[in-house]
């Protein structure tokens, strides 16, 4: 049984941070307040703090069992995942989908089913298909979901350990530029990172090629103040596909993974003209702030979307951000399977 | 159909709307042996003998039997998502006495030997059932179907829907060849190449859910191409489950310049917008929780903007669009219990065609005997008349008519369904309207006494 409300004792040997309300799942950060975000990049920080121990263990989450459901290749957010889950000393199963039923054609569906059948309290799931993590938590009533990135989505993890990163090195994000550069149309770290560092009060600026801009997420168009009404969450973002405009006075730059086959199907004539335009290189990087930081989600094509020089050079937050996984994923598994209810 | 006759039937106070005769009144209505014998002020259920099914009409609407001319009955080759037996009795319980069968069965209507096959399955079903034939052999593009065999056999139009009649040179064949053939072609427009992978509309609901998208040009390019070659060669263009406002504009000026063009809409596209892939049934400020995803929200044309549901409401209004039709399409249950990518096109609509079509009704922005008259006489002359006599109330003509309260609220429940397609978005939504009775060919195939019994106290 996942803990919505649990009158356990307290069990994680750390400072955590009260959380305001409990959520069942994580599926995307549409749902979290800036309030959810900063209790749990605060949490994210105790547990920071665990990494850096000699012993790695805190009991927090013993007798629970965390899945790793990965129908798509990953490196460094299923094992952050695993490491996370064990150093807060729960079980963790990883399956993925290329040695288990699902080669035999059994569905998401049963599959998940069979799962919960067998006690699991946590899915974390990898899924091709934008909204399969959504289908899981509708169809299983006892256990939390966790998007670990479905279709070209969401992110909702790798885009807190993104706002965990900057708010780490810029301090306060309000009022602070943020450029995220790249193929955001098929981005799944784009979306996520919007509406984190949209509702942490940032500028959020995306450029690109013009074939891989998406259309607005909310109603009314990018930068609109609302809708009928309604307040536009999402309203300091907006669209500049001339990076050299869009990064002046830029205080965050992400950089984007570019997929080959994007330009492949055509949606920009070569690398070569990807690089002249869109490539994060010293050059660029001289028109933003002067102690502009770098970002990349990973893996990255070094030399074509960021220069090597940049990619490894002092303003670079890439290996941070690795480290910084882990953590958030510990405070997330800890909230969602761990964590005491906070009466409000 | 052929079913075993019923005693008469003796409507009494209910108002008749019957486009076809310009009526809309307070009127009695008399069926025996399978026709309307009278439709009168008044006819005194004194004056027939004891056998007679006297049904108290008041506060109901009486018209002439719905007309579907775009459903999937499945059969044969998809039996375990519908069957032409269970197609009719959800077509009974929504009030539609006539539907037509489209050709993309496995095998596909491309020959005189399916049409006969379906005409035997349907000799006892609960509604009339025509067909559609495929424009091209075994729908797959390439060449002309046998057109005049099928004709012959009983087809009242053309269409290889669920596909387009992609080459735009075998477009204009087929509207060249049927021009002396007396039916429309029905094309399905949806240009692939401007859509990719899209499984719902391209907007900023697809953009919020990372859903591939299917921009309104991808309806609108094939649109615009046909009305050319239906220009071009005089052919009759139909198009069907036309969704777009472009679209609308397109065919409005067609017809203005005289261009033989007829369209049909779909019940969902005059109601649902692209927001209720959300999950918070077209609440667009909703954050896309665990409900978002919604698989019955997944249909081609895939729902759209609120612009292009007014646009299409409009249309129905001015006769732009001809006429209603359910797009009917049923599917199994795991075909939807999967991601949005993997979910199957299609909605379960017959049951709940009139509950939706009367909020344009309640809104105001189309009368109700307009309304009436796009389910009867509206899809009768797309067809070109074959079907007219079904869609008058005209003494001496087949009887049949629909009974229905247009104010009566409900609630959906697909477990009430007949259609063996429980995939709609509307289960567990009120609408307001609801069928009361279904009388085909004189006989009482369908009727809800808890609709039926406010004329019984009226």
């Amino acid at each position: 049984m996942v803990a919505t409300v649990s009158n356990e004792p307290e069990v994680f040997q750390g400072n955590a941070v009260p959380v305001p309300g409990l959520r069942r799942h994580v599926l995307d950060l549409d749902d979290f307040t800036a309030e959810e975000i900063a209790a749990t990049l605060d949490n994210a920080a105790a547990m920071r703090a665990v990494l850096e121990r000699d012993v790695k263990k805190v009991p927090a989450l013993r007798g629970r069992v965390i899945m790793t459901l990965f129908y798509e290749a990953s490196t460094r957010t299923r094992i952050s995942f695993e490491e996370a889950g064990k150093i807060l000393s729960a079980d963790v199963i990883n399956m993925t989908a290329s040695a288990s039923s699902i080669e035999k054609g059994e569905s998401l569906l049963n599959t998940g089913l069979t799962l919960q059948a067998m006690g699991v309290d946590v899915i974390v799931v990898r899924h091709p298909h934008a909204g399969a993590p959504h289908f899981l938590a509708r169809n299983l009533s006892n256990v939390a979901v966790i998007n670990a990135g479905d279709g070209a989505h969401a992110h909702p993890t790798q885009g807190l350990l993104d706002l965990y990163t900057a708010r780490e090195h810029l301090g306060g994000l309000s009022g602070r530029k943020v450029v995220i550069v790249g193929d955001v149309l098929h981005s799944r770290v784009a979306r996520s990172a919007v509406w984190g560092f949209a509702k942490a009060g940032a500028q959020v600026i995306l450029s690109g090629p013009p074939t891989l801009m998406p259309d607005p997420l909310t109603p009314g168009g990018w930068g609109a103040a609302g809708n009928n009404g309604v307040a536009n969450p999402l309203a300091n973002v907006s669209v500049e596909s001339d990076l050299d405009a869009a990064i002046e006075g830029a205080d965050l730059v992400m950089a984007l993974r570019l997929q080959s086959e994007r330009q492949q199907r055509g949606f920009f004539p070569s690398l070569r003209e990807y690089i002249r335009r869109w490539q994060v290189n010293d050059a660029r990087m001289a028109r933003a702030n002067h102690d502009a930081l770098l970002m990349h989600p990973g893996p990255m094509n070094e030399g074509i979307e960021v220069s090597s020089g940049v990619a490894h050079g002092e303003r670079s937050l890439i290996e941070e951000q690795v480290t910084n996984g882990v953590a958030i994923r510990m405070a997330l598994l800890y909230q969602l399977a761990g964590a005491v209810a906070v009466e409000n | 159909m052929a079913l075993p006759q019923q005693r008469p039937i003796l409507i009494t106070g209910g108002r008749v709307i019957d486009p076809a005769n310009g009526r809309d009144g307070i009127f009695d209505v008399l069926i025996a042996d399978g026709e309307i014998k009278a439709v009168d002020q008044s006819i005194p259920a004194g004056s027939l003998d004891g056998a007679v099914r006297v049904i108290h009409a008041g506060g109901l609407v009486v018209c002439p039997g719905f007309i579907d001319i775009h459903t999937h009955l499945r059969e044969p080759g998809f039996e375990y998502k519908e069957t032409i037996a269970t197609g009719a009795a959800a077509a009974a319980r929504g009030g539609f006495t006539t539907i037509c069968a489209m050709p993309n069965t496995d095998p596909a209507i491309d020959n005189a030997a399916v049409v006969d096959y379906i005409a035997n399955r349907a000799a006892s079903v609960p509604a009339r059932v025509r067909v559609f034939g495929c424009v091209t052999k075994q729908r797959a593009g390439r060449e002309l179907a046998d057109m005049e065999e099928l004709i012959s056999a009983g087809v009242v139009a053309f269409s290889d829907d669920g596909d387009p009649v992609y080459d735009a040179g075998l477009m204009r064949l087929a509207l060249t060849y049927s021009r002396d053939l007396g039916v429309p072609i029905s094309n399905h427009c949806e240009d692939h190449e401007l859509c990719p992978g899209g499984v719902m509309a391209e907007g900023w609901v697809s953009s919020r859910l990372g859903l591939a998208g299917i921009p309104a040009v991808a309806e609108e390019a094939m649109v615009a191409r046909d009305i050319s070659l239906a220009e071009l060669t005089g052919g009759r263009l139909h198009v069907a489950h036309l969704s777009s406002a472009g679209s609308v504009a397109m065919v409005r000026q067609a017809k203005e310049r005289g261009i033989p063009v007829t369209a049909e809409v779909c019940p969902h596209h005059l109601l649902l917008t692209d927001a209720w892939a959300l999950g918070g049934k077209g609440d667009p400020n909703v954050a896309a929780g665990p409900l978002a995803y919604d698989t019955y929200t997944k249909v081609y044309p895939p729902l759209r903007t609120e612009t292009d549901v007014a646009a299409c409401v409009a249309g129905l209004a001015d006769g732009t669009i001809d006429c209603v039709a359910t797009d009917h399409a049923p599917h199994e249950r795991v075909s939807k219990e999967c991601t949005y990518h993997e979910a199957a096109f299609g909605i379960s609509v017959l049951e709940t065609a009139l509950g939706t079509l009367m909020s344009a009704v309640h809104n105001g922005d189309v009368s109700l005997p307009t309304m009436i008259e796009r389910l009867t006489t509206g899809p009768a002359r797309v067809l070109g008349n074959g079907l007219s006599q079904y869609t008058a109330l005209t003494p001496g003509t087949p009887a049949d008519l629909t009974l229905f309260d247009p104010d009566a609220a409900w609630t959906v429940d697909v477990n009430q369904f007949a259609s063996m397609g429980r995939n709609t978005p509307l289960d567990g939504v009120e609408l307001r309207g609801r069928v009361a009775a279904t009388i085909a060919g004189g006989r009482l195939v369908f009727e809800e006494p808890a609709v039926l019994n406010k004329g019984e106290t009226a």
